[in-house]
């Protein structure tokens, strides 16, 4: 289909102190092969044009890797296709005449900046808090095959660490929790040699900037999984309950 | 016409790096406390850089546009990073991989800096496994290497197609220990929009605040750019939306030379342009083409039959597929450099052999890999009898578990499924081994301001190797920048801190408000990405994969009306101060206007064929190499660096010789 008529209904928002409201705008001639974002250029272009201000969005990759785009699409995280960004979806996903409602990752820990940004640096300063592996970049580090790792193991960890910390899974859960978030870092390292030394003091120090934070508790209900689009698994919060139950008996 | 000096150190090739950082001027950790350096960008470059000059002691602050350092566009790499480690025992050595890269790049590079990156290779290896970066491994837990173009060994280290990410999180994580510890002080959604010189000396930077609007002044001892590429100059790209030129422009405006404005990168396989909505192209990963085969029909009548939807790419004989990357360049067959692939899909589609309804697209087909690492799986298997069902069966699972996620991103964007037919892929623009030019010590010609990663002009030459691009970042960031920045700060640890409270900060505090003022009063009728993409056309027809004298003369003549027609006509909603993305973008495309022009005078300055850089007028005629690029050693075997005066075209070139002691200057042949 060349020629899409859609009706959007966008949440507005100033700035951070503005209240904000859904607004509705229409756009015609979208093609299927668009990408979602491009159908919101097209609509940008055409709000330009008419003097108005355009739809502020968080975006760059524009491929799903960077983490950016965060658009809350008819009430799912990223739309409605699973395992994709909202920088991947298209349109063929939809049809002509459908009404779309827009609106931001909401979370207590992630306020609104304006329109359909929000700030998710909440993410950065947990991973301040432990998001790392304390070593120095001297070049004299051991050879890199010195220490063979499971295969195994080294895929499991390779699935961990790759979230992209889009916060689709804190927009998604009804506590706003960011255990997955969390349990991906906290697994990728508990996995790997190089990572268990501080293994139980990282999940401390990340889960703990996580309620600093404002983020809410998990009660194990797995619409995280289902929405993160890069199939981050639940497995993965388990081994970060593991990492804090073993480092609080020790 | 002044010649520049690129402070390369005496010695032996394979010696110099070594000599140098005995040699070099270190400064006491004492010291180390009361000196301040700005990073501009944290990504590959940057965020390494940033990272390892706190853990030594300086105080860091560092910027990017993005919301977070984990986004800059370094993540977005898929395949790999070079390192000579020779663990697949294939004849790997550093001097493979310096003579590789000097060779890859058509041998417009700086020798001695090749052959540092070549050395630095193996440690950027084993940090990145000390951080926890996840590399792939073979069910022995020993690292895995593939393959990419250019090169006859197996020297690069992946992480599933996400390799980049994966060591940008290293990098990140590097960052968000230095964060803790508060030795690096980070701005996320700053812009930097200018530099600030004070006394000849890089003393600073003025940086937009993305959400207030504010323009804020900050001040340090050393600046450094590792603000990446500019291949968005040609609006379509694989580069990420905000990529940009503007630190580097501002750079080159205030002193820095410009290097090789031409050298820019069109990768062969990319996903084909759909409509004019197009907002930005998708690499397929080079790694694709270890086990991807690249044809076009042999013959018109199935071309047609193609584009009209009465015939299948898979229903097309053997025997009636031209196999043109095998057949022209036996040797290196499907695993040419990009270069070469791309110009070699160009000749075919201007032929009239694409594949889609643009006739802009070959077949990038994984059939035969299917077959043949499913054999291999029914053989170690035990499956003496199995199906050729099976046998795709067992392939296909192969080929997910190199490429799944390639192939999902394949079907994403075009609803086409490339486990059951072949790839469509183009050309698209990719990199830019052009860049501010910096010495061996990675510093411009601004005392106190560097250039890394993609920003500077590089080891690439004319053309960047695959999986180079990581190499050199993590390289510069990590190992190089952190010796080579002592050697000039330790003039400065007498200095104190630098005031923001001088002329030369309000000079340039103004100079940057009144350029987003008039943007935001212009009151045009025009949007920013209307100029963007006029931009990009005249780019890609004139300054793309063939390049000639009057079509670069034109470009020149356009761009500049066309910068003209931008300052009189373009809207951008909204005011200065507040957060405002189509400001942003106004002051990006403002910028790549003008480094456009430069980029044409470059290519039109560079009457040769090297590389990326393609000049019809200079072609081999005749003899084995009939149609071949034809490099011109003579005359053209130099840097050129451009000093701005006022306009893009008044920009004054200044040469850097170089010179080839190590490697003997040949024709670059893949046949
Ligand atoms: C799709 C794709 C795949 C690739 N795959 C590979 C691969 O497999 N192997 C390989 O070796 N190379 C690959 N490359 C190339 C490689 O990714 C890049 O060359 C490299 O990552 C660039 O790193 P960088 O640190 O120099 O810059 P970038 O990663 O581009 O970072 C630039 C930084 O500068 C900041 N910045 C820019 N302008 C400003 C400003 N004015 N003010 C403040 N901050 C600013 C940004 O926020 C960002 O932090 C690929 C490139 C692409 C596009
Ligand atoms: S876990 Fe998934 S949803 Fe959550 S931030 Fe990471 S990638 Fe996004
Ligand atoms: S824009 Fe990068 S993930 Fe969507």
């Amino acid at each position: 289909m060349d020629n899409m008529n859609l009706t959007l209904k966008i949440w507005r928002q100033k700035n951070a102190q503005d209240k904000g409201k859904m607004t509705d705008y229409n756009v015609t001639g979208i093609s299927e092969h668009m990408s979602f974002l491009e159908m919101m250029d097209v609509l940008n272009e055409q709000l330009i044009n008419s003097g108005d201000e355009p739809v502020a969005f968080d975006h760059d990759c524009r491929e799903g890797i960077c983490g950016s785009c965060s658009m809350f699409i008819n009430g799912e995280a990223h739309g409605p296709v699973k395992g994709t960004t909202t920088c991947q979806l298209h349109m063929r996903s939809f049809s002509d005449g459908d009404t779309i409602y827009i609106e931001p990752f909401r979370a207590k820990a992630f306020p609104v900046i304006k329109d359909l940004i929000v700030d998710r640096s909440a993410f950065d300063r947990i991973q301040h808090a432990g998001g790392y592996i304390s070593i120095n970049t001297s070049g004299n580090t051991q050879d890199a095959n010195a220490t063979p790792i499971p295969k195994e193991n080294a895929d499991l960890a390779m699935d961990a660490a790759m979230c992209i910390g889009c916060g689709a899974c804190v927009a998604t859960c009804k506590n706003s929790s960011a255990m997955l978030f969390v349990g991906a870092k906290v697994s990728q390292y508990a996995l790997l040699p190089q990572g268990q030394v501080e293994s139980k003091m990282r999940a401390q120090n990340m889960v703990a900037q996580m309620d600093a934070e404002g983020f809410g508790n998990c009660t194990n209900t797995g619409a995280c999984m289902v929405e993160c689009p890069k199939g981050i698994d639940l497995s993965n919060i388990a081994r970060l309950n593991r990492e804090l139950l073993s480092g609080s008996l020790t | 016409m002044a010649t520049l000096d690129g402070k390369i150190p005496a010695g032996p090739i394979k010696d110099k790096w070594t000599l140098y950082k005995d040699m070099v001027d270190l400064v006491n950790p004492a010291n180390k406390r009361n000196i301040d350096i700005i990073v501009v960008g944290t990504g590959l470059a940057g965020g390494s850089a940033a990272a390892t000059l706190a853990e030594q002691g300086y105080n860091v602050k560092a910027f990017c546009y993005q919301d977070s350092p984990r986004r800059a566009h370094s993540i977005a790499a898929q395949g790999g990073i070079n390192a000579a480690k020779n663990y697949q025992g294939d004849g790997d050595s550093v001097h493979r991989l310096f003579y590789d890269t000097v060779k890859g790049g058509d041998y417009r590079s700086r020798e001695a800096n090749v052959h540092r990156l070549a050395e630095v290779s193996t440690n950027i290896i084993d940090q990145c496994v000390a951080q926890g970066v996840p590399f792939a491994r073979d069910y022995g837990g020993l690292l895995d290497n593939r393959s990419f173009g250019g090169v006859l060994v197996s020297r690069t280290f992946y992480a599933k197609g996400q390799t980049g990410q994966q060591l940008l999180l290293g990098a990140y994580s590097a960052m968000n220990r230095q964060i803790a510890r508060g030795k690096i002080q980070m701005f996320n959604r700053h812009e930097m929009l200018d530099l600030v010189i004070i006394d000849g000396k890089a003393r600073g930077i003025i940086a937009r605040n993305l959400v207030t609007g504010e323009i804020e002044r900050h001040s340090a001892h050393a600046v450094v750019l590792g603000t990446g590429g500019y291949g968005n100059v040609f609006f379509l790209s694989t580069n990420a939306m905000g990529s940009n030129v503007t630190a580097a422009w501002k750079t080159h405006r205030r002193g820095a030379y410009f290097a090789n404005p031409c050298f820019t990168q069109i990768h062969p396989t990319c996903i084909p342009r759909s409509g004019d909505y197009q907002s930005k192209l998708t690499l397929m990963s080079e790694s694709l083409r270890n086990d991807g085969r690249i044809w076009v029909p042999a013959r018109l009548e199935d071309v047609e039959a193609i584009r009209s939807g009465r015939l299948k790419p898979t229903a097309i004989a053997e025997e009636h597929r031209d196999y043109y990357l095998e057949r022209r360049y036996p040797a290196f067959g499907n695993l040419v450099p990009r270069d070469v692939a791309s110009r070699a899909a160009k000749e075919r589609c201007d032929a009239g052999f694409g594949v889609n309804a643009t006739g802009e697209a070959v077949y990038l087909d994984f059939a035969a890999a299917i077959v043949r690492y499913g054999e291999e799986q029914a053989t170690i298997k035990g499956e003496k009898d199995a199906t050729d069902v099976r046998i795709k069966e067992l392939g296909k699972s192969v080929v997910e578990a190199k490429y799944g996620n390639l192939f999902d991103m394949y079907k994403q964007i075009t609803a086409d499924n490339p486990y059951e037919t072949p790839m469509m892929i183009y050309p698209a623009v990719h990199y830019t081994m052009g860049g501010l030019w910096v010495d061996y010590n990675l510093m411009t010609t601004v005392q106190g301001c560097y250039a890394i990663g993609e920003a500077n002009f590089s080891e690439h030459g004319a053309n960047r190797l695959g999986a180079s691009a990581l190499m050199q970042g993590l390289a510069d960031g990590y190992f190089v920048l952190p010796y080579t920045i002592g050697g000039y700060l330790s003039k400065d640890i007498r200095t104190g801190k630098i005031s923001t409270d001088s002329p030369e900060f309000a000079e340039a505090e103004a100079n940057v408000k009144q350029k987003l003022e008039s943007l935001v009063n212009n009151k045009g009728t025009k949007s920013v990405d209307y100029y963007h993409k006029k931009l990009g056309n005249i780019m890609w027809n004139k300054c793309g994969m063939s390049r000639n004298e009057q079509g670069l003369m034109e470009a020149m003549t356009e761009i500049a009306e066309l910068r003209d027609d931008f300052y009189k006509n373009v809207s951008v909603p909204g005011g200065a101060y507040e957060l405002n993305q189509e400001l942003e973008k106004a002051g990006r495309v403002a910028d790549f206007l003008e480094l456009g022009e430069l980029f044409a005078k470059d290519a039109l300055d560079r009457n040769e064929s090297c590389g990326g850089h393609f000049r019809e007028e200079s072609v081999e005629v005749g003899g084995p190499q009939d149609g071949e690029a034809l490099r011109d050693d003579e005359n053209y075997a130099y840097v050129s660096a451009w000093e701005f005066t006022g306009k893009p075209s008044d920009a004054v070139l200044h040469k850097e010789q170089l010179e080839f002691n190590d490697i003997e200057l040949k024709q670059r042949s893949y046949k």
